[in-house]
């Protein structure tokens, strides 16, 4: 992309430099343009900014706390390690944050049915819950390889009323469950929300999923402050589509002296090729809605991502990042499936913290990291979720439960 | 571009009183060969423009059955370039080819060089998809320097403003939605094509062609009595699905001379 177009393209709505924008068929702009104006209106709305806090405190259990955690930061280097516990939020993640949000939101715009994707599980428990809480009818479009990894969070959405929908082609995970997703939406949308569960896909939503989740890093601040006296040296957060790290990134943008980490899947390594690393491989195309950095063969099809979390396991990545990591504002790293599986043992271990293996990328960054700030530094990890979705992969991974599985077979 | 445009194809139709016959097939299913001589068949069965899809990984406004031919093309090999020589199949055998095609495919070779590519191929221009005339502007300027149409969308949820912004963008003619929805035979059309052809009327005198559901002749008059060109997609390349090549080339054949009479008994 020449410079010049970029600069033209900075100045539109809906871009972050040359990334974002509406790459989306002409049926949806309507419904676009009419939730653009629904949470802007919202966002303006006394009463609507009330009964969100309101739900935040009483509902989903915010503020969430810090815990600072000095067993683990042994292995850090010595830097003093707190997580911002989105692992306590109600249904276990950082995700419903943006739901409650988009929940009210559809009630505002006069709709009754809410779809959704999911690749871990976590957002489509969250949208499930949400559903659930405002009566709306809700279907989720899940991966039929996720649906196998996370078989317990596909009956947490049914048992919350939800219909889950395992979608069989592509590479029958969250790419492919978005593409569902769409067609729903574009076939149904005079009736249908599509709450989508991160910071990508067609303006506005890299924008207004990010405004819901920024309470994450404006609690944390504040937090960190409060325990430290300072701010952090760095904050640490897994990046999939990216919600999570937008959430606690945006309150520190401002502060030039606090790095921001994202951290991505390198799967089984970079030179494997299966991993999802986009920023250590990709090149910038449209994906989804989105341009941004996208896995993508010579011809621009979309290549297979891969990672041991099904929540990360995505060939593009949050627009806004792109932005982030060109404008050099924020930095990019990736931890492989092994490392972060010795993060999410290392925590369990030292703290009694089972965090989501997607938290346990941040978790390895920050075992990178830590060194590099030294003894004086202070590392702020998102723990955006916890690990009890992710008790098979880890019994697969550590063999725990072999000497249970050979007795079952005698 | 050598020969008629889109436009000089539906002018002439208009001229004869009919609608024009619009067929979609994606090259490279079941092997490239085959789907040229698929396209070739439409022309010669009556088909007035061929709409050339290039196979995506991640089809979002296609149904399962032009996701299914995707997938295979892909899996088979085929590639972005292929659409080339198609088009100059279908140039040579007399209709102009349009090209159907997700964005990031055009973008990844650069709007300028796939331009100038199908410009040579004898490409008529391009429909998108997924690319609204708000995103377009590097397109926009490619297609005026070669002269190629761009076929943008339209849709019953299209408010009088996109109407205005969305045909304002067209060259060659305006792709009406038939339905909210993605590709894929329908049993009827949906009742808001005689709506939406109305407002697209009221703010362009560009041509208007009306896609999604079409699988029949019959349909094919339905539509014909209201759109400048009915564009047939799935119910085509159903035929070549799960088949011998030649007994899908023969029930090709057949389903497009049945359409291409529906286009004309309106």
């Amino acid at each position: 992309m020449t410079d010049d177009r970029a600069e033209k393209e900075e100045q539109r709505v809906g871009r972050f430099g040359a990334f974002g924008g509406r790459y989306v068929p002409e049926a949806l702009i309507p419904a676009l343009e009419e939730l653009d104006e629904a949470r802007r209106k919202a966002a303006l709305d006394p009463a609507f900014l009330a009964e969100l806090e309101h739900l935040q405190r009483t509902y989903i259990g915010r503020p969430s706390i810090i815990t600072e955690v000095p067993r683990f930061a042994e292995h850090c280097g010595g830097a003093r390690v707190i997580l911002k516990r989105e692992d306590l939020n109600h249904t276990g993640s950082h995700k419903i944050n943006n739901v409650i949000g988009q929940a009210l939101l559809t009630r505002r715009m006069g709709k009754s049915r809410i779809i959704a994707e999911t690749g871990a599980g976590q957002h489509g428990v969250a949208a499930a819950t949400a559903a659930a809480l405002f009566g709306l009818e809700c279907t989720v479009y899940m991966g039929r390889v996720d649906t196998e990894r996370q078989a317990l969070n596909v009956a947490r959405m049914r048992m919350l009323g939800a219909q889950v929908v395992p979608v069989e082609h592509g590479s029958a995970t969250l790419k492919d469950a978005i593409n569902e997703a769409l067609r729903d939406w574009v076939t149904n949308v005079r009736t249908t929300h599509y709450l989508l569960g991160t910071v990508a896909g067609p303006h506005p939503f890299p924008e207004m999923v990010r405004d819901f989740h920024k309470v994450i890093g404006e609690e944390a601040r504040a937090q960190v402050l409060d325990l430290t006296g300072a701010l952090p040296s760095a904050v640490i957060a897994c990046v999939g589509g990216g919600s999570n790290a937008m959430g606690i990134f945006h309150r520190f943008i401002p502060d030039a002296e606090v790095r921001l980490i994202g951290v991505e899947a390198g799967g089984a390594g970079i030179e494997s090729g299966r991993h999802a690393a986009r920023f250590a491989s990709a090149s910038p195309g449209v994906l989804q809605g989105a341009m941004s950095y996208l896995m993508q063969d010579e011809d621009g099809q979309t290549t297979q991502s891969h990672s041991i979390s099904a929540g990360l396991d995505y060939p593009s990545v949050g627009p806004e990042h792109a932005f982030l990591r060109d404008s050099g504002r924020a930095e990019y790293r990736y931890a492989t499936d092994e490392q972060a599986m010795r993060a999410f043992e290392l925590l369990c271990r030292t703290e009694g913290i089972i965090p989501a293996i997607e938290s346990a990328h941040a978790l390895s960054g920050a075992m990178e990291v830590g060194p590099e700030v030294g003894p004086d530094g202070i590392l702020l990890v998102s723990l955006s979720g916890r690990g009890d979705k992710d008790m098979e992969t880890a019994a697969d991974y550590f063999g725990l439960l072999d000497d249970v599985a050979e007795d079952g077979e005698q | 571009m050598n020969g008629p445009g889109a436009g000089d194809v539906l002018a002439r139709c208009r001229a004869e009183q009919r609608a024009a016959l619009v067929g979609y097939l994606p090259v490279g299913y079941p092997d490239v060969p085959t789907s040229i001589r698929a396209m070739e068949t439409l022309v010669e069965a009556g088909c007035d423009i061929v709409e050339i899809g290039i196979p995506y990984s991640d089809p979002l406004m296609d149904g399962p059955v032009i996701q299914r031919a995707a997938a295979a093309a892909l899996a088979g090999g085929s590639r972005v370039a292929d659409v080339f020589t198609a088009a100059r199949a279908v140039r040579a055998a007399g209709a102009p080819p349009l090209v159907m095609t997700y964005w990031n495919l055009v973008l990844r070779m650069g709007e300028d060089l796939f331009a100038d590519r199908l410009a040579d191929a004898g490409g008529a221009g391009l429909i998108t998809p997924d690319l609204i005339p708000d995103e377009a502007s590097a397109w926009i300027a490619a297609s005026d320097r070669t002269g190629l149409d761009r076929v943008f969308l339209v849709a019953p949820s299209s408010t009088p403003e996109r109407l205005v912004r969305v045909t304002a963008a067209c060259r060659g003619f305006v792709y009406a939605a038939s339905t909210m929805g993605v590709t894929g035979a329908r049993s009827q059309v949906g009742p808001d094509v005689e709506d939406l052809v109305r407002r697209v009327r009221a703010v362009t005198d560009l041509p208007v062609c009306v896609g999604l559901g079409v699988s029949s002749g019959e349909q094919a008059a339905q539509v014909a009595r209201v759109a400048d060109g009915v564009i047939v997609g799935s119910a085509l390349v159903s035929c070549l699905l799960d088949v011998e090549p030649e007994q899908g080339l023969a029930a090709l054949r057949a389903l497009t001379e049945e359409l291409a009479d529906g286009v004309r008994s309106r």
